[in-house]
C-alpha cells in the first residue's frame, strides 16, 4: 500500500495512477448502474406474472387480424370494458387452435371449468381518478398507442410491476402527463374533469 | 376568483328545490349517503358531527301554537357562481370552480385538512372528516365504484354527483354526441325524492326544467345578499320561508337540523 504513495516522478507512474483512477470510475459506474437499474427497482417494486402469457402479436394484425377494439370494447353505457372477459376468449378458443402451452393452460384451467382469468392491470388508476376512454378514443380520436405500449408487436406478457408502498403500477399515468396533454390541446384542466 | 367564468360553455348545472313539496322525509340525505360512499359511525346520535352533504333543516315561523308553521330546507352545496368563498380561501387548490359546468370540486387527495373552506362557506355545506371510514363487514360490496371514498383528515362536500355527469358524458360520446339531453344527468337526491321536490339540470338550456322553474315568482336563493350567486334555487309560495332564505332580521324564527 505504501508504495503507491511514494512519488515516482516518472511518466510511467503518472500513467499508472490515471489508469487506476479511470478503472475505479468505471467500476463505480457499473456498480451505480446495477444498483440503479436492477437492485433499486427490485426493492421498490414487486413483480407479478400474468396468469397466462398472452401473445398480442398472434392475435393482432400480424396474426389473427384483430384490432384493439376487437377485444377491448366499450359497453353500451359508455364505460370502457378494459380487460376482456373469458367469453371473448371462448369465441375462438373453445377447443385448442394450436399447440402452444399457454393455450393449453387457458383451456385446461379457465375455459373448461368456466373460470374468469385473473388478469392483472398494467395501467390501474387510483380511486380518485376518472379516466374516460370514450372522450379520448371516440371524441378526440386518439390512437390506443398514444398512451399504451404498442402491444401488437409483443409476443409475451411482461410481469406487472407494482410499487410496494403506493400500490400504483409502474405504468400508471401520472397526473402531470394528463395535464400537459390537456394544456397542449386546449382541453380543460379543471379538477373535476378527471377526478371523482 | 370568479370572473373566470364566462367561457364558451353550453352547460351550467343547477338545482331547484320546491320547499312546498318537501315533506322533510330525508330520502335525499339517504340517497346521497349511499351514492357517495359515506360511512356510518358507531354512534350517529350526535348530529353535529355527522357528515351529510345533503342536510335537511327544519324551520318554523316562530309563531305560538295554532299559527305555527313548519317547513324543511334541504341544503346541498350551493356551488356558488361568484366569488366562490371556499375556492377563494383554499391554500392548496384542492377545490376549484369548473367554468365548463359551474360545479365546484373537492379533491380529497389534494386537501390538507386546514378547514379554511369550512369556515369560509356561508352555507355550512362543508364537512371535516374526523375519522377513517369504516364499513361494517360485507358493506364494501355496496360501495359505489364511481365515487372515491374519503380518508380521515380531509374536507368533503356535495359534488352535484359529478361522477354521474362523467358517466352521462361517456354514454353520449359513445353515441356520437357532445351535448347531454335534459334528464340524462341528475343527482342522486333529485332522482330519489319521492315528492319530486328536487329538480336538477342545465340552467343554460332554456328548454330544461330547471331553467323554467328558476323563473317562477316564488324562486329565491339562500343568503342572496352575500352575492355568492348560488346555483341552488328554492321555490316557495310562503313569504315567511322566503324571508328566512335571506336570514332576514327582525323576525322570530328558529332553524335547527331536523
Amino acid at each position: 500500500m505504501s508504495e503507491e504513495h511514494v512519488p515516482t516522478g516518472g511518466r510511467e507512474g503518472e500513467h499508472k495512477q490515471a489508469g487506476g483512477g479511470l478503472g475505479m470510475l468505471a467500476a463505480g459506474f457499473v456498480v451505480a448502474i446495477v444498483v440503479g437499474w436492477l437492485l433499486y427497482p427490485a426493492i421498490v417494486m414487486s413483480s407479478k406474472p400474468q396468469p397466462i402469457n398472452f401473445n398480442h402479436k398472434a392475435h393482432g394484425a400480424e396474426g389473427a387480424g384483430l384490432a384493439c377494439d376487437g377485444c377491448h370494447t366499450f359497453r353500451e353505457d359508455g364505460s370502457f370494458a378494459g380487460i376482456p372477459k373469458l367469453d371473448n376468449c371462448i369465441q375462438c378458443h373453445e377447443s385448442a387452435q394450436g399447440e402452444s402451452p399457454d393455450e393449453a393452460k387457458l383451456i385446461e384451467q379457465y375455459v373448461t371449468p368456466n373460470k374468469e382469468i385473473p388478469w392483472l392491470s398494467y395501467s390501474y388508476q387510483p380511486l380518485c381518478v376518472f379516466f374516460s376512454h370514450a372522450a379520448h378514443v371516440k371524441m378526440a380520436q386518439l390512437e390506443c398507442t398514444t398512451c399504451h405500449e404498442d402491444m401488437s408487436k409483443s409476443s409475451s406478457s411482461p410481469p406487472v410491476k407494482v410499487y410496494r408502498i403506493s400500490g400504483y403500477s409502474k405504468n400508471t399515468m401520472s397526473m402531470e402527463a394528463c395535464e400537459d396533454c390537456h394544456a397542449e390541446k386546449g382541453t380543460s384542466n379543471a379538477c373535476f374533469v378527471c377526478h371523482k | 376568483m370568479s370572473e373566470h367564468h364566462e367561457v364558451a360553455s353550453k352547460e351550467k348545472y343547477g338545482m331547484v328545490i320546491d320547499l312546498d313539496k318537501c315533506t322533510g322525509c330525508g330520502a335525499c340525505t339517504v340517497a346521497c349517503l349511499s351514492e357517495n360512499n359515506h360511512y356510518v359511525r358507531e354512534d350517529e346520535s350526535d348530529k353535529l358531527r355527522s357528515v351529510a352533504w345533503m342536510k335537511v333543516y327544519k324551520v318554523t315561523n316562530g309563531e305560538p301554537f295554532p299559527n305555527t308553521k313548519v317547513a324543511f330546507i334541504p341544503r346541498p352545496c350551493m356551488h356558488c357562481d361568484h366569488h366562490t368563498p371556499c375556492v377563494s380561501v383554499c391554500p392548496v387548490m384542492a377545490t376549484d370552480y369548473n367554468p365548463l359546468t359551474g360545479i365546484v370540486s373537492q379533491i380529497y387527495t389534494r386537501c390538507i385538512g386546514c378547514r379554511y373552506c369550512v369556515g369560509a362557506c356561508p352555507y355550512h355545506a362543508r364537512y371535516f372528516n374526523w375519522w377513517d371510514p369504516v364499513w361494517p363487514e360485507g358493506m364494501h360490496k355496496l360501495l359505489n365504484p364511481d365515487m372515491s371514498p374519503r380518508m380521515r383528515g380531509v374536507v368533503e362536500k356535495c359534488s352535484f354527483c359529478n361522477h354521474r355527469l362523467q358517466k352521462a358524458k361517456d354514454k353520449a360520446y359513445v353515441e356520437g354526441r357532445r351535448d347531454l339531453r335534459d334528464g340524462e344527468y341528475v343527482t342522486a337526491c333529485a332522482e330519489d325524492c319521492p315528492t319530486k321536490a328536487i329538480t336538477f339540470g342545465n340552467m343554460k338550456d332554456p328548454e330544461s326544467a330547471v331553467a323554467k322553474l328558476i323563473k317562477s315568482p316564488g324562486a329565491f336563493r339562500l343568503l342572496e345578499k352575500l352575492g355568492t350567486q348560488p346555483k341552488v334555487y328554492y321555490l316557495s309560495n310562503e313569504s315567511w320561508i322566503r324571508a328566512l332564505g335571506d336570514n332576514a332580521l327582525g323576525r322570530k324564527r328558529t332553524a335547527r337540523p331536523a
